[in-house]
């Protein structure tokens, strides 16, 4: 262990002086992330692969190297094989869950790389050197904000959560406290698990329930499918409803460049996050300026004006 | 053999009757549990919707109950219906530069998936009966290759239906004929051809044989490693007849698409009265376990008197409840 934390340290120095390090030889940077699964993880994939592309031909002593794996073991042994094979420099990794990947990670950091943690946090403090995540607060507040510019005090709106979790409680609680006070009621919130199916589903049934309701937080781009094709199906699209969305799906930025009336505009979790990482990561090698630290990206609101610089047509979502 | 088994219900009849009537009762109770909630529960609006909604699972259930009748068990049926689904989507996003965005395209698109629904369940039905490897396991491995098929066609992310051929497809699933719902239609069609082929017919009762005592059957002269594999058959197809429903409702396909498709049709088959390990099966009774089960889910959506995160515990509860008023021995109390 002591030893350990020797070779740690003197790589640490020697990361502060990251120019006379690129000189011997490449620097192997390891991405380790879930198996695209669903949508959001498949347009990071891509995003993945899109700056593993334009880095190594931006510089060409570095090795990006990615892994996606299964589930949290195979994870585990992904990022021991980036040690023991690879000898990676550094680690950009995106847990499958928190708590089995916070072991193999630190194990990772005593080998004495940089440890670049994206989106889902570590269950110990202190572990990583760089931190890039989307704002799952900031989601629900812009979005709350967004409602609130259009609508007025006794308007109702319904609320489709995601699938149980603390993304979704942090989205909702702050989506929840932003329009305390302003006299826009929630009928009821329930949960459509981020997908269109469900969010269809549920929505039907809002629709059924309630006879008068003026907008629809769907929080996710996939939810909101579904629920535009309720909408749709009950006659009830028109009389300035809207649904706001998340995520920035490629479809939905392309209707509001389009100028959709009804999902007029969208909040961003980017999936893009992941290259950002890696620029980040590459930089601390690269830059002259200091890198560590942590990023926390806006949850930008994104309308017609601003659309086009978040519409990636050959991405996957 | 039909003889016995006629002698033996009418002296049984009281609590065969009872078993009959346990899901109706349920559904009954279900129903005015929404209606004192919230009267809009029995508005046609509303009702429709939860008729439309049970077709997926109804249909896949009626053809699991086949299979279950005849001591099999298929957990392939989600995954199958979202592979097919995306297979379909492409041959049809493809077939719009050839066949142009009319009834053909849509056409072929669902004969195709129809077709793969047949070939799916007889390699099911193959590996299980000349593979000899149990239901279970092969289920379990094709539930697994369905799977990562569509998430593999579809890079991970969605597969989205041509918005040209949507408005030709779209109609299967939101339009009506004499004020029923297509997809309703396609429910009842398979509903009653199901319960004639199961009641009415030498293949059901050779079914049921089968589920009751393979070995049995076997020395009946029953090909009994041919009518298992046609119960697959049968279950491969209802998944098909599903998805071609199910695809123009929203047009896509992704790796979340019939997620959990086989326990909800399975469960079905259960709370309906067949018996999960072979041997007695009924088709009326899938049918209302299938419309309990969507029944809940619209009831949860209803209210906001149970906390969300109890959605999972409400459903559970009334399955095992449903599926006890049939199976507790009411009988004997009486005696």
């Amino acid at each position: 262990m002591q030893f350990g934390k020797i070779i740690a340290a003197g790589l640490i120095s020697a990361l502060a002086f990251a120019g006379a390090a690129t000189a011997q030889d490449t620097i192997k940077i390891g991405v380790s992330y879930p198996t695209p699964t669903h949508a959001w993880a498949a347009g990071m994939n891509w995003h993945a692969e899109q700056a593993e592309a334009r880095l190594e031909a931006l510089y060409p002593d570095v090795d990006l190297i990615l892994i996606n794996s299964p589930d949290p073991a195979a994870q585990a042994s992904a990022l021991e094989d980036l040690v023991s094979i690879h000898g990676i420099d550094a680690l950009v990794v995106l847990p499958f869950e928190s708590e089995p990947l916070t072991d193999p990670v630190l194990n990772v950091k005593d080998s004495g790389a940089l440890i670049t943690v994206v989106d889902r946090g570590l269950s110990q403090p202190g572990i990583e050197d760089i931190y890039v995540a989307g704002n799952n607060p900031e989601l629900g507040r812009i979005s709350a904000q967004y409602m609130m510019t259009r609508l007025e005090t006794g308007d109702n709106i319904v609320i489709l959560r995601g699938i149980p979790t603390i993304i979704d409680n942090e989205r909702f609680d702050a989506f929840m406290a932003e329009i305390e006070g302003s006299g826009i009621n929630v009928l009821d919130h329930k949960h459509a698990n981020w997908n269109r199916d469900d969010g269809f589903e549920v929505m039907q049934d809002f629709l059924s329930r309630f006879p008068d309701i003026d907008a629809v937080w769907a929080q996710d781009d996939d939810i909101a499918i579904g629920v535009v094709a309720a909408l749709e199906q009950a006659d009830r699209a028109g009389d300035g409803m809207f649904v706001v969305g998340g995520a920035g799906m490629k479809e939905t930025i392309r209707g509001i460049m389009d100028g959709n009336e009804l999902v007029p505009v969208d909040v961003l979790y980017p999936p893009s996050m992941i290259a950002t990482a890696m620029d980040v990561t590459v930089a601390a090698f690269k830059s002259n300026g200091p890198v560590a630290g942590r990023y926390i990206l806006g949850a930008t609101l994104i309308t017609q004006e601003n659309a086009e610089s978040f519409y990636f047509p050959d991405s996957p979502f | 053999m039909p003889e016995l088994a006629q002698t033996d219900a009418t002296i049984r009849k009281p609590k065969i009757d009872l078993k009959m009537y346990g899901p109706a009762i349920a559904l009954v109770i279900l129903c005015i549990i929404g209606f004192s909630l919230n009267t809009a529960f029995l508005s046609e609006g509303n009702i429709t919707n939860l008729l439309t909604r049970s077709a997926f699972i109804g249909i896949i259930a009626v053809g699991a109950t086949f299979v279950i009748t005849a001591g099999g068990i298929d957990l392939s049926v989600g995954s199958m219906a979202a592979a097919i689904a995306g297979i379909m989507i492409i041959l049809m996003n493809a077939l719009v530069d050839i066949l142009g965005t009319g009834v053909l395209t849509v056409a072929v698109g669902a004969g195709c998936a129809v077709l793969l629904g047949a070939l799916a369940g007889l390699a099911n039905g193959l590996l299980t009966t000349k593979g000899k490897i149990e239901a279970f396991i092969v289920t379990l491995g094709t539930m697994g290759i369905f799977r990562s098929l569509v998430t593999y066609f579809a890079d991970g992310g969605t597969l989205s239906l041509n918005f040209d051929i949507r408005g030709t497809y779209r109609p299967v699933y939101y339009d009506s004929l004499i004020g029923v719902p297509i997809p309703v239609w396609v429910f009842i069609i398979v509903a009653i051809s199901g319960w004639f082929l199961m009641n009415r017919t030498t293949f059901g009762r050779y079914c049921t044989a089968i589920g009751s005592n393979e070995h049995v059957a076997q020395y009946s002269a029953i090909n009994v490693n041919k009518i298992k594999t046609w119960t697959y058959v049968i279950q491969g197809l209802c998944v098909a007849l599903a998805t071609v429903i199910y695809v123009p409702r929203l047009g896509s396909a992704s790796s979340s698409t019939g997620v959990l498709w086989e326990l909800e049709a399975i469960a079905a088959v259960i709370i309906g009265g067949t018996v999960l390990k072979g041997g007695y099966g009924r088709i009326g009774g899938t049918i209302l376990g299938a419309l309990i089960l969507t029944t809940i889910g619209n009831i949860l959506n209803f209210t906001d008197l149970i906390s969300n995160y109890l959605n999972g515990t409400m459903q559970g509860l009334i399955i095992i409840i449903a599926v006890w008023l049939q199976r507790a021995d009411w009988g004997k109390s009486k005696d």
